[in-house]
Formats: structure tokens, C-alpha cells, sequence
């Protein structure tokens, strides 16, 4: 990716915080990144990293108070932020949708597939309902849904779990997004049902030229999808790089520390050894973010420095940065 | 002598309908699951949602009581037990659950929880009693001091050692591990892989290791059985199992799972649509209406579990 293509999406020091009984939650604390046009950016972490919340806070869907959100979101240029509620719904499902893990309880449980995949559509393009119908059992089609006009008159319930992720896709691209945030599309499914969903996305994703950002826990899936890495940690970027170079040669400790505690098939069996690495301790707590690096507890390779001053962004090329000490000698 | 045996194991459950509960058919959980458990060894148990995977742990230790067939444990035959006798053999055999948010009582503290089984099996002062629960919660990689806490107090990994402390409390020969790590992050299910790995070497146990997570399950396991709609359909050991999946559904399986390396871009086996019901199974070998390689005599003819050599077992006509 050359410096002329401008970013699609692009985020400056977002923060998300939650005001709630027991203090203050800086859920996001100074998130920068881009997504450019057709690419699959990955964004992982686990549970707690903010990675969510950064996706939520994109297209505002979150209440707002107990959150916060500052900062700059800028797409093609506008700052979404600056939208207001009218605006943001012009774009929610328009030029930005999203899909989420759970497609039971994302899904409208007493409308049927098809009724809710037009409704998108009547919104956004103006088409009459019976075109906006038509439109969305040709969505249903795409998405490989079998029998695609007797499915859209059914309920959410009838479906399985991994059709009902498929509608959730329908409806997600049914107008045409430029950019799908995929918040753990396939963690609540199956691994052959997984397999499926991810070969329909990235074939879609070639179809409609559309960005998408994957945000997964799930490395496996992350190698498989994305072409560039944010790595997320306490509600901070901690890395981002390129897919290969990440796993390849992982600069963060926490990314190392990530890597090295996957099991994966035939692991066993190549490097001899059963146990994994551990990355000691547990991710801590947003309501006592500890001074310094926010990873130093956990860290294998702490310095002194570490517990008391954040560690500056490194950037070592495009697209290639790490939050660490170690780097910034 | 094998420490575990299970033979020719079914739980069906009835569908129920109407005011009188008539019997209208049976959801075949587990249609006939044999396997050994040696000592010393784990064996992992992995398959999709509705494989009847868990419902095998539960029948084991008649947690659910099985429809049929033969459990022989220690060389007791589990199903002609009764209540007493069955309680004192789950001293011996115990199990940790996935979610160690409802598998804890929330009222009582950890050193409550932990020492629960010693109180119901053994005659020990209550000193005794808080000597082996600190000593269990060391071994878990819990603090003592924390004994009187409860167990909204603790993370998810924190409360999954809770719960492997408890299974370890009377010293038993094998836990049923079922999906013991699929609710933790990556960082802490390494952690509790770990434990459960150095405690085995430690105290001699034995795991069936049930789990959906087939890269889980190959990296713990000496041996694998995979299930699909209440069978086995292929056991091996891990090496086996990873340089030679012989049924379509494991080669499916194997593949589907994303491989945490980007330079890797493999062959993927697509499965066609969804898990049949187990309420109406297909007929034949229960796979075939997703298999790629069917013919004429799967439709109509069961497979059984037939030996390949070196304790490869694989229940398929076309192998």
C-alpha cells in the first residue's frame, strides 16, 4: 500500500470512556489507526482490550452518557463525530455496517429475515418495499442461503445459527457498505459452519469491493483474513503491522506472549513440547490501569522504566509500529 | 486392564408431547459410544455442538443416566450401582466444567467449595480440612489467603482453578474435563492447559478431555476420538490424527480450523450445510448427506468402527 491511497476510515486519539457507579472506565485510551479502501485490517485482543468498543464507538452505538467518545473518527474525510444523530443514521447500515457475534440476539426476533433486510433498504435507498423485497431475497441468494424466498418469510428462530449469520451478512451488505465492521463474526459458530461464513466474506468481499475490519481474539482467523494487524492491549494499541510480519516476528511482548500461548494443530508434534507459554497474571482491571506501561505486570522482559512512564508509539515504516520501551532506545 | 471403559454407551431422550407425555420419538444424544481411558493418559473428545459429546461425560458418571450399555470403571461396572455406591466412586472420578461461572455456588466461599468434597467423603477435623484446601489452592495456583473469598471475587481462570482444586480434592484417578478451557482468553486458557498438563505428571491422572476446539484437543491429548451425531467416527492417537485423518468429516474438521500462519494457504473441504437433528438422523452412516465421497451404500448401510492397525480406528465403508 503506496502513501497516495488516502485511508477510507481514520481514526485519531479515540477515547471511549464509561462513566459508572464504581469510577471512571477508559475503555478506549488514544486509539489511532486507518483502514483503506478493499483491505481487511484484523484488530485483536482479548476480552477487556477495548477492541469493541472501538468498533461500537464508529457508529456511535453506544449510549451515550455513561460513554464518552472523543476524538476524531474520519471517514472519506468527515468526522462522524461531528454528525449528530440524524447524520450517523445515514450512514449506520448505509455506507458503514456492521455484524456481530451473537446472531440470535442481533437479530429482530418478531420481524421476519426478509422484512428486516428490506427495511435497511427502504431506509437508505428509497426503493419502494416491494423492490426493497425482491432486493433482499437477492441478498439472501448471495449469501448462499438455500430456498432464499421462503426463507425471508421466516423468523430469525427457524434459522441455525450459522443461516442466521448469513442473513446477518445479507443484511449487513445490503446496501452496499464501503466498509463492514465484523465484530467476531464466527466465535459463537461451529469450526466447519466458521469455515463457511469466512470463504462467503472474503468472496463477498471481493464481490463489492467493500473494506472490512475483522475484530477477532481468534489469531487463526486473523491470519486467514487480514492483510494488516492492529493489536489491542488495556485499551491501547500496542502493535500493528503487516499479517506476516506480525507473526513472523512479533515485536511486543504481549504479541510474543499471544503467539506463543495458541495451541495450534500438529504443534505438539513440531516443537516437542506440550506445554505452551504462559503469559503470567491476568489482563487488569479498566478501574486500576496500572502506571507506566499498561502490560508491565504481565511482562516478561519489564524495565524499570516501564512502571512508570507510558512507552511512546514507535513507528519503524508504514504501517509497522509498536508501544514499547524496548523499541524505543 | 483399561481405568475407563465404556462400551456400546446410548442416552436417547424422549420427546414428550401433549397432556398425557406421550412418547412421539427419541433425540439420540449418543447412539452407541465405545472407548478406554488407560492410566495415566488423556483422551480427548472433540466434535461440533449436538454431538453428544458432553452428554457422554455426564452419562459416565451418571450425572444423566444413560438408556444402555456398559461403563466399567476400576473394574466396577458403573450402571448396576447404587445412589451410595455411585457416590463413592465419583470420588475417584471427577469432572470440571466449562463455565466456571455457574459451576461454583456463589454463596459460599472458595475454601467452602473446595473443601465441600473432603467434608462428604472423609472424616477430618475441620483444621485437617483447611490444611488440604490451602494446600489444593497452592497447588492450582490460587493464594491460601484467599480462602475466604467468594467466587464473584475471582476472574474466569481464577474460578476454573477453583474448580480443578475441588475435582482434585479427594485425590482422584481421572476428571472428566468437559470444554474446561473454551470460556477463557487465549493468555489464561494457556495457563489452565498448563496446569492441567503438570498436574497429570504430578498425581498420575487421567483426562477425558472433552472439547469443541479440535487444535485444544489434539495439543493435550495422547489419543482422539471425534463424534458426530452421537458416534465416534474416528479414534487415533494425536500423531495419527494429524499426519492421517482417514474419515471425510475429520479431514473436514482438521481443515476448517484456521491455522495461526498467514503464510500457510491451505486446501479447505467446504461441508455442505448444517448437522443433521438428532431427533431424525440420517440414514446409513449419519454423515453422508454432507460428505463428498458418498455412495450408493452409505446411504442405507450403518458403518461400524472398524481397526486400521496401531490403534486407528475409523468408522467409515470407504476406508
Amino acid at each position: 500500500m503506496n502513501g497516495q491511497v488516502k485511508p477510507l476510515l481514520a481514526i485519531h486519539g479515540l477515547a471511549t470512556r464509561f462513566h459508572t457507579f464504581e469510577g471512571m472506565v477508559n475503555a478506549v485510551d488514544g486509539v489511532d489507526m486507518e483502514v483503506f479502501p478493499g483491505e481487511t485490517l484484523g484488530l485483536v485482543g482479548e476480552s477487556g482490550c477495548g477492541k469493541s468498543v472501538t468498533a461500537l464507538s464508529i457508529l456511535q452505538l453506544l449510549r451515550c452518557p455513561p460513554a464518552e467518545i472523543r476524538g476524531r473518527i474520519l471517514f472519506e474525510g468527515i468526522n462522524l463525530l461531528d454528525l449528530g444523530r440524524e447524520g450517523i443514521r445515514k450512514i449506520r447500515g448505509n455506507s458503514i455496517s456492521m455484524i456481530f457475534q451473537e446472531p440470535m440476539t442481533s437479530l429482530n426476533p418478531v420481524l421476519t429475515i426478509g422484512e428486516q433486510i428490506a427495511e435497511a433498504i427502504v431506509l437508505h435507498q428509497g426503493t419502494s418495499k416491494q423492490e426493497a423485497w425482491e432486493r433482499a431475497v437477492e441478498m439472501l441468494q448471495m449469501v448462499q442461503i438455500p430456498e432464499p424466498g421462503a426463507r425471508a418469510r421466516d423468523y430469525p428462530h427457524k434459522l441455525s445459527g450459522g443461516m442466521r449469520q448469513r442473513a446477518m451478512i445479507a443484511m449487513a451488505l445490503s446496501c452496499h457498505p464501503q466498509l463492514l465492521l465484523a465484530d467476531e463474526p464466527t466465535t459463537a459458530l461451529d469450526v466447519t459452519i466458521q469455515a463457511q461464513i469466512t470463504s462467503l466474506m472474503a468472496r463477498l468481499k471481493e464481490e463489492f469491493e467493500t473494506s472490512i475490519v475483522i475484530i477477532t481474539h481468534n489469531l487463526g482467523l486473523i491470519a486467514e483474513m487480514a492483510r494488516r494487524v492492529v493489536v489491542m492491549y488495556a485499551g491501547k494499541v500496542v502493535e500493528e503491522a503487516p499479517v506476516e510480519e506480525l507473526f513472523k516476528e512479533p515485536l511486543h511482548p504481549y504479541t510474543q506472549g499471544l503467539l506463543g500461548s495458541i495451541p495450534w494443530i500438529g504443534r505438539k508434534l513440531k516443537t516437542g513440547r506440550r506445554e505452551l507459554q504462559e503469559i503470567p497474571g491476568i489482563v487488569p482491571s479498566p478501574l486500576e490501569m496500572p502506571e507506566g506501561c499498561r502490560f508491565h505486570p504481565r511482562c516478561p522482559r519489564v524495565m524499570d522504566i516501564c512502571c512508570e512512564q507510558e512507552p511512546p508509539m514507535v513507528r519503524l515504516a508504514e504501517h509497522r509500529r509498536v508501544s514499547c520501551w524496548l523499541e524505543a532506545k | 486392564m483399561a481405568l475407563l471403559e465404556v462400551r456400546n454407551l446410548k442416552k436417547y431422550f424422549p420427546i414428550k408431547t401433549g397432556i398425557l407425555s406421550r412418547t412421539i420419538g427419541d433425540v439420540r444424544a449418543v447412539d452407541g459410544v465405545t472407548l478406554t481411558l488407560e492410566r495415566g493418559e488423556t483422551l480427548g473428545l472433540v466434535g461440533e455442538s449436538g454431538c453428544g459429546k458432553t452428554t457422554v461425560g455426564r452419562s459416565i458418571l451418571r450425572l444423566t443416566e444413560p438408556t444402555s450399555g456398559q461403563v466399567t470403571f476400576n473394574s466396577q461396572n458403573l450402571l448396576e450401582l447404587d445412589r451410595e455406591q455411585m457416590r463413592q466412586v465419583r470420588a475417584s472420578l471427577q469432572i470440571i466444567f466449562q463455565d466456571p461461572f455457574s459451576s461454583l455456588d456463589p454463596r459460599m466461599s472458595v475454601g467452602q467449595i473446595i473443601a465441600e468434597p473432603i467434608r462428604n467423603h472423609l472424616k477430618a477435623s475441620r483444621a485437617e480440612r483447611r490444611d488440604r484446601v490451602a494446600y489444593l489452592m497452592e497447588k492450582v495456583g490460587l493464594h491460601p489467603e484467599q480462602m475466604s473469598r467468594y467466587p464473584h471475587e475471582f476472574s474466569g481462570g481464577q474460578r476454573q482453578r477453583i474448580g480443578i482444586a475441588r475435582a482434585l480434592a479427594l485425590n482422584p484417578m481421572a476428571i472428566i474435563c468437559d470444554e474446561p478451557v473454551s470460556a477463557l482468553d487465549v493468555s489464561i486458557q494457556a495457563q489452565v492447559i498448563n496446569l492441567l498438563i503438570q498436574l497429570q505428571e504430578e498425581m498420575d491422572l487421567s483426562y477425558l478431555f472433552i472439547a469443541h476446539d479440535l487444535s485444544v484437543v489434539e495439543h493435550i491429548s495422547d489419543r482422539v476420538a471425534v463424534m458426530y451425531l452421537g458416534r465416534i467416527v474416528e479414534l487415533a492417537t494425536d500423531r495419527e490424527l494429524y499426519q492421517n485423518p482417514q474419515h471425510p468429516y475429520t479431514q473436514a474438521l482438521m481443515s476448517a480450523v484456521p491455522v495461526p500462519d498467514p503464510g500457510i494457504r491451505k486446501q479447505r473441504i467446504l461441508l455442505e450445510g448444517d448437522v443433521p437433528s438428532p431427533l431424525n438422523p440420517p440414514s446409513g452412516c449419519a454423515f453422508h448427506t454432507r460428505c463428498a465421497e458418498r455412495n450408493e451404500v452409505c446411504t442405507h448401510e450403518e458403518p461400524t468402527l472398524r481397526d486400521l492397525g496401531d490403534g486407528h480406528w475409523v468408522s467409515c465403508h470407504l476406508r
